[in-house]
């Protein structure tokens, strides 16, 4: 196939692409800079800086770090273990950490919901072992424990393929070398799963950022984060669509702006990451 | 007499219900290079795991220097291994990996930074410290392995077919600097490989291995030429392996001809293995020879001429650098001395079997 033949390929996505993704980047951007009357203005960008919205920004931040920290905290010994005890890559014993991957999220969340619930699962449980009921459900931590439990498969992943491209040899050679137990997991496999363990944090910390319809689910509209201030100047009653531009515009630079610092820091290492 | 300095006792190892070593025994002695040779899936790598701690063995004792060393993990052992696919740490640099064992030693700064530069020197990378490893030919990051294993100065340097993945005019020279830094460092090699040119060349002892089972033992000299086997004859270097009968000391029949030889002991009229070396065959005029034949086909080997003769409804190997055209009829003969008779084999695992 000639070369323009095989750019062909590429068209049905290149039209997708443009259609739903630079159109409305475009547009995004156009009703960010300008208010109703279509003139230009800055206000709707800045307005992330007003204290009613930076103070659900904080919050979504501070939680969706809880929700990566967690979610490495777990993956990375699980990550460790599937390792040592699977011998080939597709055993049936990470296709069951993986699963959850391929049921619908709401659906996930729902249960989770079920579980919380003040009369859910948990308290059920407690109350048959004679503890106490707590009430979970529609606060912060419902929303860190719903969050981490979708997006953990995202950070277990990348390190999983990080830690599987690692020859078996590389660790026996340093434990020949008189390296043993931590010394080997800090000076060998840590560094060597970083490019995984960057595509992990990645995954889960960014769109985690602007998670809003998790926190609808778990945390019943009291916990206001910049993902339901943004949803909220789209869909509530007083819509603005001009606000919500600004604001998503403003927080994909943020975003942006502290990957291309992450990236600076962790400069020519993500060789075999996902990202 | 050399020290025995590692001694295997009984070895057995399976993987599920695969028997990779069968009551393996075997000795190792001091300063030299010992060469476990044979066919993938021989053990002989499962061997070197064992003696370097990376694999337990079900049953038997690993010795070294007479203590009982079977259960104590790699870290704890006086020997350092070169793996088959270098196994550097390719986010270090080659200063960081050479000095990664020294390191974990606690040893001072001066220290690691002279035996770093003496490691490289010894394998002539000077001035390669601040390289990485990616950055490396695969010759080059293979001598890395090596001075990397080299700078503990283990008592024994174990290498997994260390030149496997390299070139052949790479794998030649190579071959001599490591019988260069044997005899330069005093310790000793045990070597793994497939290859039996490599295993002629550099080692003091071969080992000849086959399903787990230890075929011969002895110098390059004698492997080569005295094969104890029908197996090791044909492992090592080409032969012609025909069927023949004992007619009585010196005196074997094969297709039905006389061939006098030195041979003594088999007893009389016993069926028995006869080895010829491709280059012991000597063609002459077809009155001349034992036997007679038509040379079928000749291909130019550089050194030799590699001839094909039928004989006796046999295609018998020939090496000769006089060339011998395809369709000449020829005579076959050869010196007594070089007829080598084996005793058939008693087990079917010395049958002949050569995978690749």
């Amino acid at each position: 196939m000639g070369k323009l033949g095989s750019r062909l390929l590429a068209g049905p996505y290149i039209v997708w692409m443009v259609l739903f993704t630079i159109i409305p980047l475009c547009l995004v951007v156009y009703n960010a800079f300008t208010n109703s009357g279509g003139v230009f203005t800055l206000d709707n960008v800045l307005a992330i800086f007003d204290p009613v919205n930076l103070k659900p920004l904080w919050l979504s931040v501070k939680m969706s770090l809880i929700v990566t920290i967690s979610c490495f905290l777990l993956a990375f010994p699980l990550a460790m273990v599937l390792w040592k005890y699977s011998k080939n890559k597709n055993s049936l014993i990470v296709m069951v950490f993986i699963l959850p991957m391929w049921m619908n999220f709401m659906l996930r969340t729902l249960a989770w919901r079920l579980i919380l619930l003040n009369n859910g699962f948990l308290n059920h449980g407690l109350a048959l072992l004679g503890l106490n009921p707590i009430y979970l459900m529609n606060t912060k931590v419902a929303i860190i424990l719903g969050t981490a439990y979708d997006y953990f498969p995202f950070m277990l992943l990348p390190i999983y393929n990080a830690l599987v491209k690692i020859d078996r040899d590389v660790i026996n050679a340093a434990n020949d070398l008189g390296a043993t137990g931590f010394v080997v997991l800090k000076r060998i496999i840590l560094p060597l799963s970083l490019p995984g363990i960057v595509s992990g944090i990645t995954m889960v910390l960014v769109p985690s950022v602007s998670e809003f319809v998790i926190a609808d689910m778990l945390g019943g509209g009291k916990v206001y984060l910049i993902g339901n201030v943004i949803e909220q100047a789209f869909n509530s009653g007083y819509a603005d669509v001009h606000l919500g531009s600004g604001l998503s515009l403003s927080l994909m630079g943020i975003i942006v702006i502290s990957m291309l610092f992450y990236k600076f820091f962790d400069k020519g290492e993500e060789r075999s990451g996902i990202w | 007499m050399a020290k025995k300095l590692i001694e295997l006792i009984g070895i057995t190892k399976s993987f599920g219900d695969k028997t990779i070593l069968d009551e393996m025994d075997l000795f190792m002695n001091e300063n030299r290079f010992l060469t476990l040779l044979g066919p993938s899936g021989c053990g002989k790598t499962t061997t070197l795991r064992i003696i370097g701690g990376f694999e337990t063995p079900d049953s038997g004792q690993v010795l070294f220097e007479g203590a009982d060393i079977t259960n104590l993990p790699p870290n704890k052992r006086p020997f350092n291994t070169v793996f088959q696919k270098y196994a550097l740490f390719t986010h270090m640099n080659i200063e960081e990996n050479i000095a990664f064992g020294l390191k974990i030693k606690n040893k001072s700064k001066d220290y690691i930074k002279d035996k770093v530069k003496y490691a490289l020197k010894l394998v002539n990378l000077d001035g390669y410290e601040k390289r990485m490893p990616d950055s490396l030919s695969g010759g080059q990051q293979q001598r890395i392995a090596i001075a990397r294993a080299i700078v503990n100065e283990p008592r024994v340097l174990l290498l997994d077919e260390p030149l496997g993945a390299l070139d052949l005019k790479l794998r030649q020279d190579m071959q001599y600097e490591l019988i260069r830094l044997k005899n330069e460092l005093g310790i000793t090699f045990i070597y793994v490989t497939h290859d039996q040119e490599e295993a002629l060349t550099m080692s003091d002892t071969i080992v000849v291995m086959n399903k787990g089972y230890i075929q011969q033992i002895g110098t390059p000299e004698d492997i080569y030429n005295e094969p104890q086997n029908a197996f090791v004859a044909d492992f090592i270097g080409d032969s012609n392996i025909l069927h023949g009968i004992m007619i009585e000391d010196c005196l074997v029949e094969i297709f039905g001809v006389k061939f006098r030889c030195v041979d003594e002991g088999f007893g009389k009229n016993k069926p028995v293995d006869v080895v010829m070396r491709p280059e012991d065959i000597v063609l002459t005029e077809p009155e001349k020879g034992i036997i007679k034949g038509k040379v079928s086909s000749a291909i130019f080997k550089g050194v030799h001429y590699e001839m094909e003769v039928e004989a006796c409804g046999f295609e018998w190997l020939v090496h000769s650098t006089v060339l011998a055209k395809p369709g000449k009829e020829v005579g076959i003969w050869i010196d007594p001395f070089n007829i080598q008779i084996m005793n058939k084999p008693e087990s079917e695992d010395e049958e002949i079997f050569i995978e690749e």
